[in-house]
């Protein structure tokens, strides 16, 4: 860009801000239900398939980026395990303080 | 070459000497001949640019603002209504810095329908970050379209060239039609100051915050506030660039040397009738016949509208005791909106002359040259008047 007069900006982590502070609940995976972690095996994903923000990895376990999760609760809402639980944030609030 | 046609044409052979390579248009009175002549030019392959139909004025923006941002030269047109459609995109094109070119062929606004000449489209949009042209006939037209996508992509700032509906878009008259290679030289290629490509992925117009912050690779980026003050910036800027774009149209196609106002037998003049577009030429033969009967008046017509040349304004109303604004628009519940801002911009001189509003033509209601002459007869005296609301008319009832 030769003049910067517009919010242009690649497309990156962060170019949004750290999104993770917008978040009202936080999604919790419990690992003794999530499919690949409880089978070790390349299974179902559909956390990974259906984040809007790409925050969460296709690995084995899964893992959530809280840095940039806003907690739209859509990978809770699809895990066929029920694996991942909304929670408000108050509650960490004072073991993270 | 010299042809006689209608105002549309004159905009048309402006968009097509300009080599626009998009053009979205959905049709509107009296837009309409404007969108049909660059569709037959599309279709005749006389000019090479994607005609892309729409169902909207809306969308027909929308495509526009996607093809500049990805560094195509783009134009639409549209009227009324259809403008007001468009409000939402007229406002994110300027957001963008895109440079699009518009025409905007003066129309009355509904409710009630009207499909005749007034200006309250065009001046309803005022304060979306357009630069606003006004055109007087149809050389300038056609002249103003050319120039205008030279300004928008010199400065990334969107601009209106508007001009009268029926009265210049209907009404055949004699014009210049400049040389394609003369038009080259005036105008290259169009190189944008961004241009969105698949092997350069981009985030355009992302949110802002209240507050500035960094972008990803860590340097301060723009925040709203900033962005939209370089816009205001650029826009005051732009004067200086519309007086070095017009000295050099003026030296490769012979037309110019008034780039921001136009005057009329201004220069002595102790009364200055002061409009926008088509009826400064009417005011012209009233002011002859009145300066046969002594009365010493003038006529000023402002082109340029917005960035608003205070300065040249002032200047041209140099010996003026008043100063009479003619509007075919108007704020409602206040006063004529040129009204408003010539009387600020003559705020800080030290002789002020008295300023006075009269609003006519709205909704194309008929404008007697014998109203013209009386109006402007009677206000040629200097007693002072405490009456600042505008008067109308040609009202009947």
């Amino acid at each position: 860009m030769k003049r910067r007069i517009t919010s242009h900006g690649e497309p990156g982590p962060g170019d949004a801000g750290k999104t993770g502070s917008w978040r009202v609940l936080r999604p919790i995976i419990d690992y003794n239900k999530c499919a690949p972690a409880k089978k070790n095996k390349k299974l179902c994903f559909l956390c990974w398939l259906y984040c809007p923000d790409g925050v969460i990895t296709k690995t084995i376990e899964p893992a959530i980026d809280y840095e940039y999760c806003k907690g739209c609760g859509i990978c809770a809402e699809e895990c066929p395990s029920k694996a991942i639980e909304m929670i408000e944030e108050s509650v960490f609030f004072n073991k993270e303080k | 070459m010299h042809i006689i046609e209608s105002g549309n044409v004159a905009a048309a052979i402006g968009v097509k000497l300009s080599r626009t390579q998009v053009i979205a248009a959905y049709p509107i009175t009296p837009q309409t001949p404007l969108t049909e002549k660059l569709s037959e030019f599309v279709e005749l392959g006389e000019l090479d640019a994607q005609y892309i139909p729409v169902e909207s004025e809306h969308s027909a923006l929308a495509v526009c603002i996607a093809a500049s941002s990805t560094g195509a030269r783009a134009f639409t047109g549209t009227s009324a209504n259809g403008l007001l459609y468009m409000s939402e995109q007229i406002h994110w094109a300027a957001g963008a810095r895109l440079p699009i070119v518009m025409c905007v062929v003066n129309r009355g606004i509904g409710a009630p329908w009207t499909v005749w000449n007034d200006h309250q489209d065009s001046i309803s949009q005022r304060d979306n970050g357009w630069i606003q042209i006004y055109a007087n006939d149809h050389q300038q037209i056609i002249d103003s379209v050319i120039k205008a996508f030279f300004l928008a992509e010199k400065v990334s700032i969107p601009v209106m060239v508007c001009y009268d509906g029926y009265i210049l878009s209907h009404t055949y008259m004699p014009f210049e039609i400049p040389d394609q290679s003369k038009v080259d030289e005036f105008l290259p290629k169009f190189s944008p100051n961004y241009a969105l490509h698949p092997d350069e992925p981009a985030n355009l117009n992302s949110v802002t915050f209240p507050d500035v912050r960094n972008d990803i690779r860590g340097n301060l980026a723009p925040g709203y506030m900033e962005i939209r003050h370089m816009l205001h910036r650029d826009m005051r800027e732009a004067i200086g660039e519309i007086d070095e774009i017009d000295k050099r149209y003026l030296k490769i196609f012979g037309r110019g040397g008034t780039p921001f106002v136009e005057g009329y037998k201004n220069e002595d003049a102790a009364f200055i009738a002061v409009c926008l577009g088509s009826l400064s030429y009417r005011l012209r033969d009233v002011v002859d016949t009145l300066r046969q009967e002594g009365i010493n008046v003038g006529v000023v017509s402002i082109h340029v509208y917005r960035p608003f040349p205070e300065k040249e304004v002032v200047c041209a109303f140099k010996k003026a005791k008043k100063v009479i604004v003619f509007e075919k628009a108007l704020s409602y519940g206040n006063e004529g909106a040129l009204y408003a801002d010539i009387k600020s911009a003559l705020y800080s001189c030290e002789e002020r002359p008295l300023v006075q509003n009269y609003i006519l033509g709205i909704g194309g209601r008929e404008i007697k040259t014998d109203d013209l002459y009386n109006t402007l007869k009677d206000s040629c005296t200097i007693h002072k008047s405490s009456i600042c609301q505008p008067k109308w008319i040609g009202l009947k009832m």
